[in-house]
């Protein structure tokens, strides 16, 4: 692992351990997440990926059932002890695995985030909105009809609504989790550029289910297999077979289970 | 000939499965129709019967412009503006009362009630609809009349306020079935999405949850309304039952129904005071036809989307 110590840590997590209710989700899980990297979590389904981004923007507090212990700071201060949970989701953008479109017009998706942050004035808020959607790969495709509802767009249209709604929150913390599972392949290339230049101002954590995805975007990926870390590693060596864990190298190779 | 041929004779042949089949669609398309065969029934029944007043008794200008309704006196006047006026009074305060409560109610049931807490008040919020409206008319005339007249200083408690609060109390917990129904069915993944993005509760409430389901509350207020326009009882018993265009909430009036109910059954058949009382029928009838057509389009509305 190359010496990174010395950059800002924007995730710390120790020991961190999930469950609902009997049933665990993520034990003992150790990592950092530094500033301005593309952080990669891979692995097959019910592995703990969503469960711990939810425990990272507190989404916890809305299901009774879901206990988080163990350690989890984000910029330095331990997240439950956040007192204020809106503060804390508002500089953590979140991207979901099916695109939502809020009920409301195209303009209004992207302003919504924007005005809860306190931007205020038209000209301000109109400036938010086409910087973000023009970064979102989606502006020109809108900008005739930004009054129209945002659930009535195409689906792909509609994931790179979320994205740019999730910049417009101008978030520390980007979290995108299997966000191409509802876009053509096409808008998922143009999306992985548009997060090739985003990470030059935030810290992205990408949950993927397609190891390529993986390859081409993250600094560092991270395997999560039923509910443990298998192995972090520079996503270069992994691919090039330097895995600590044969189930890494199985896995990366498509020849798991 | 193998056993799984059948003859031409026998494709022919109907057997027990295809008569039950007949029958059963039979009997829904009769279930199905007899909605309308009643509605078109009722209708024709109504005017029929106030058709002899219209043509003969029936001075437009004096129904809906005069307030002086004499059906026995011996020149007989027929104005139902005081009766027209009785029950929007009494609709419009109440739907004051129940509006908020409603809306409240459902917001709270549907969007921070969890478990048993949410369950319990689902049930009991039905219990509510399900009381009759005599009991309510009698809760209006012995407690809310004596409250009325201690806490505001008032002669008479059974009056517009009263009615009105009465019949709001009323038509709240079909209110707040409908309207939480309505929240309901806002996906899950909208909420997620704005608590994602640091909304607070009531941010997500106002700003993302109430449009989305903005045609649902909306038919569950002109649900509401229709309610109030209908009810008799309650509103008979706690209105006061007098003539009078209400200059204060503190007065007494009489509403459309009210009037029938109570006036009805003292007429002879086919005399000119039974054909008026059918006029305010067919009144009614086109009032709350208008009021659920509007809330069947918001409905619609929904649909579309």
């Amino acid at each position: 692992m190359v010496a990174s110590e010395t950059r800002t840590k924007v995730l710390e997590v120790d020991n961190l351990s999930i469950s609902y209710g009997a049933k665990t989700a993520m034990s003992g899980l150790n990592l950092d997440v530094y500033e301005n990297e593309i952080f990669g979590i891979i692995g097959p389904a019910n592995s703990g990926k969503t469960s711990f981004l939810r425990a990272i923007n507190r989404m916890d507090a809305f299901d009774t059932n879901m206990k988080v212990s163990g350690s989890l700071r984000f910029m330095g201060t331990e997240v439950s002890a956040w007192r204020n949970a809106y503060a804390l989701r508002r500089q953590i953008g979140v991207v979901f695995p099916l695109p939502v479109g809020l009920p409301m017009s195209i303009y209004d998706n992207v302003a919504f985030a924007a005005k809860l942050r306190g931007v205020k004035g038209k000209a301000a808020i109109d400036e938010v909105v086409e910087r973000c959607l023009t970064r979102a790969a989606l502006w020109d495709e809108v900008k005739d009809r930004l009054d129209s509802l945002g659930s009535q767009l195409s689906g792909g249209q509609q994931q790179r609504l979320t994205i740019a709604r999730a910049l417009s929150q101008e978030p520390t913390l980007l979290m995108l989790d299997e966000f191409s599972i509802a876009v053509d392949p096409v808008t998922t290339m143009r999306i992985e550029d548009v997060l090739k230049e985003l990470k030059k101002e935030m810290t992205i954590l990408l949950v993927t289910n397609l190891v390529q995805q993986a390859e081409r975007l993250a600094d560092r990926t991270a395997l999560f297999l039923s509910g443990s870390l298998i192995e972090i590693g520079e996503t270069g060596a992994l691919f090039e077979g330097q895995t600590q864990d044969q189930r890494t190298k199985d896995y990366l190779e498509g020849r798991f289970g | 000939m193998s056993e799984n041929t059948l003859a031409p004779s026998q494709l022919d042949q109907r057997d027990a499965s295809w008569y039950v089949d007949k029958l059963v669609q039979i009997l829904m398309f009769v279930g199905g129709i007899s909605a309308i065969i009643f509605i078109i029934g009722i209708f024709v029944f109504i005017t029929k019967e106030g058709l002899g007043f219209l043509f003969e008794g029936f001075s437009f200008t004096e129904f809906f412009g005069s307030i002086n309704w004499r059906p026995t006196s011996a020149n007989p006047t027929y104005g139902a503006l005081a009766l027209i006026v009785g029950t929007a009074s009494v609709t419009g305060v109440a739907m004051l009362v129940a509006i908020p409560f409603s809306l409240g109610a459902a917001v709270y049931i549907s969007e921070f009630a969890t478990g048993r807490t949410k369950e319990t008040l689902k049930v009991l919020v039905e219990l509510l609809a399900a009381i009759p409206s005599v009991v309510w008319g009698f809760i209006g005339m012995s407690i809310m009349n004596e409250f009325i007249i201690e806490v505001f200083d008032v002669p008479i408690g059974l009056n517009v306020l009263n009615a009105g609060i009465i019949l709001g109390l009323m038509a709240a917990p079909i209110m707040t079935t409908i309207a939480e129904d309505a929240l309901k069915a806002v996906p899950d993944r909208y909420r997620e999405a704005a608590e994602a993005m640091g909304a607070t509760r009531w941010q997500i409430i106002r700003q993302v949850i109430m449009p989305a389901a903005k045609n649902g509350l909306v038919s569950a207020v002109l649900l509401g309304v229709g309610r109030g326009f209908g009810e008799t009882m309650a509103v008979l018993m706690a209105s006061g039952h007098a003539i009078n265009i209400p200059t204060s909430p503190f007065d007494s009036v009489r509403a459309l129904t009210a009037t029938i109910a109570a006036e009805l059954g003292e007429t002879a058949q086919g005399s000119e005071h039974y054909g008026a009382l059918f006029a305010l029928g067919i009144l009614l009838f086109i009032i709350t036809f208008i009021i659920n057509l509007a809330a069947d389009l918001v409905v619609r509305g929904i649909r579309k989307k």
